[in-house]
């Protein structure tokens, strides 16, 4: 089936089987292992990615649904190659990540939280992350992290 | 497998008809885990995720009427919900994370039938009706009618959940949700309550609605606990005597997440939060 959806900023036009899970179609099809897979069923969020802006469970998603939508990944969050979208140096930054497996969904997480509420507190930014499961950190310096990311993009905003 | 994903309701009857196997689903939370596990083997399936008209969410005179495609995230920042049915927000607040409810639809909760679904205890303090069509006719059934038992419905064969009429919260009225479970997102609750309560001025109790989750097949309600709350002052003294009617009444079940006699000890205690709405703090504490 011929699907035509927006991936990272860039239009796509292939064939896909409708029913393959969107998280094979990104890891294996397009080449894009940023999005992690770990249970499959909807409970960890490793597979995040942002459907028309809106954080969902490639997982639990089939490739028809793809048509149409705007996708970004994680692949697609950064300006350049070299650089890291302000949300990931964060992170980097906060000492926000160990493994990393949890780390692409995390960050898609964020970058909605800071789109929808841009000075999040603590408790707020937990319930937000909350459908994303990490193992190493405790979390503490993933919280870290999006104060950290949404203080600097607050200080953007007002041009200091 | 054939994917289709119609944007009208006549597009899915006309798809539906030709393809009577197909497998249903809106916000695939629950359909693609089940599918993925084997249980469910449809030979093609029909998403309802892009269906305008099952989406609507609007006021009317004494109620609202949603639509059963509405997701969680939808609804639970929605102006009528939060105004007219704060005891909805409050489950919604605890369902899932915040990625299943981007995904996952009220009529998909309802459809699933869990004993643990969120939204189920407030939907039946809220009188909730489901409304259900199929490509010819639309009926309404009360949701305590149309959930049987655990994952059973009345949903008839090319039959889906249209949307939920519920009955607007009058706004002196005390709600709360509230559930246990080991985690805060993503815990399937041990025990919940919903409940609704009007007290007149002097805090005798003049109304009251009660829906427990996860103690039992289906949503509990409890007629004879209302009853004995009914006419008399909101303590916390009050509460406690009448939340041992609620143990000896209620007959969870013991799994993996809690054991039965622990469940009866939850619900009774549930119960007595319902104190935090007392005028007379003192009392009985």
């Amino acid at each position: 089936m011929k699907i035509s959806f927006t991936l990272n900023g860039r239009p796509v036009t292939r064939d896909f089987p409708p029913d393959r899970r969107v998280v094979d179609v990104l890891r294996e099809d397009l080449g894009l292992p940023g999005t992690k897979e770990a249970c499959g069923t909807g409970e960890c969020g490793a597979c995040t990615i942002l459907v028309d802006g809106i954080p969902r469970l490639s997982c639990l998603m089939f490739a028809a649904q793809l048509a149409e939508r705007d996708i970004i990944t994680i692949e697609g969050l950064s300006p350049s190659e070299e650089s890291l979208h302000p949300v990931q140096a964060a992170f980097v930054e906060a000492g926000a990540v160990q493994c990393g497996f949890c780390t692409p969904g995390m960050v898609l997480s964020t970058v909605h939280l800071l789109e929808t509420n841009p000075q999040p507190a603590r408790e707020e930014i937990r319930e937000a992350l909350s459908g994303n499961i990490c193992r190493c950190t405790g979390y503490q310096k993933i919280v870290d992290a999006v104060e950290l990311a949404a203080e600097r993009q607050l200080k953007e905003g007002k041009g200091e | 497998m054939k994917i289709f994903l119609p944007l009208t309701l006549d597009e899915l009857w006309a798809f539906w008809d030709k393809m009577p196997e197909a497998g249903i689903y809106a916000g695939g939370t629950d359909f693609m885990v089940k599918l993925r596990e084997g249980v469910l083997k449809p030979t093609a399936c029909i998403c309802l995720e892009r269906i305008p008209a099952l989406k609507d969410i609007r006021e009317e005179k004494d109620t609202l009427l949603i639509g059963a495609g509405a997701s969680h995230t939808t609804l639970l920042h929605h102006p009528l919900i939060l105004t007219h049915a704060p005891v909805l927000a409050g489950g919604l607040r605890v369902l899932g994370s915040p990625l299943i409810r981007n995904m996952g639809t009220l009529g998909g909760n309802i459809a699933t039938a869990s004993p643990a679904g969120d939204t189920l205890p407030a939907l039946y303090v809220l009188d909730a009706q489901v409304i259900l069509a199929d490509a010819h006719e639309t009926r309404m059934l009360p949701v305590s009618d149309f959930i049987l038992g655990p994952g059973k419905t009345a949903l008839k064969k090319q039959e889906i959940i249209s949307a939920v009429r519920i009955r607007k919260t009058a706004p002196d009225t005390c709600s709360h949700y509230e559930k246990a479970g080991k985690r805060k997102a993503m815990a399937i609750a041990v025990a919940s309550l919903a409940s609704c309560l009007r007290l007149s001025l002097d805090g005798v109790i003049e109304e009251v609605r009660l829906a427990w989750g996860s103690i039992g097949p289906t949503i509990v309600t409890l007629p004879q606990v209302e009853t004995a709350l009914k006419g008399q002052r909101l303590h916390l003294g009050l509460l406690k005597e009448v939340a041992s009617i609620v143990e000896e009444a209620v007959f969870p079940i013991d799994d993996i997440r809690a054991s039965a006699v622990y469940r009866k000890t939850v619900a009774g205690h549930l119960l007595c939060r319902l104190a935090k709405f007392s005028p007379f703090r003192s009392e009985g504490a």
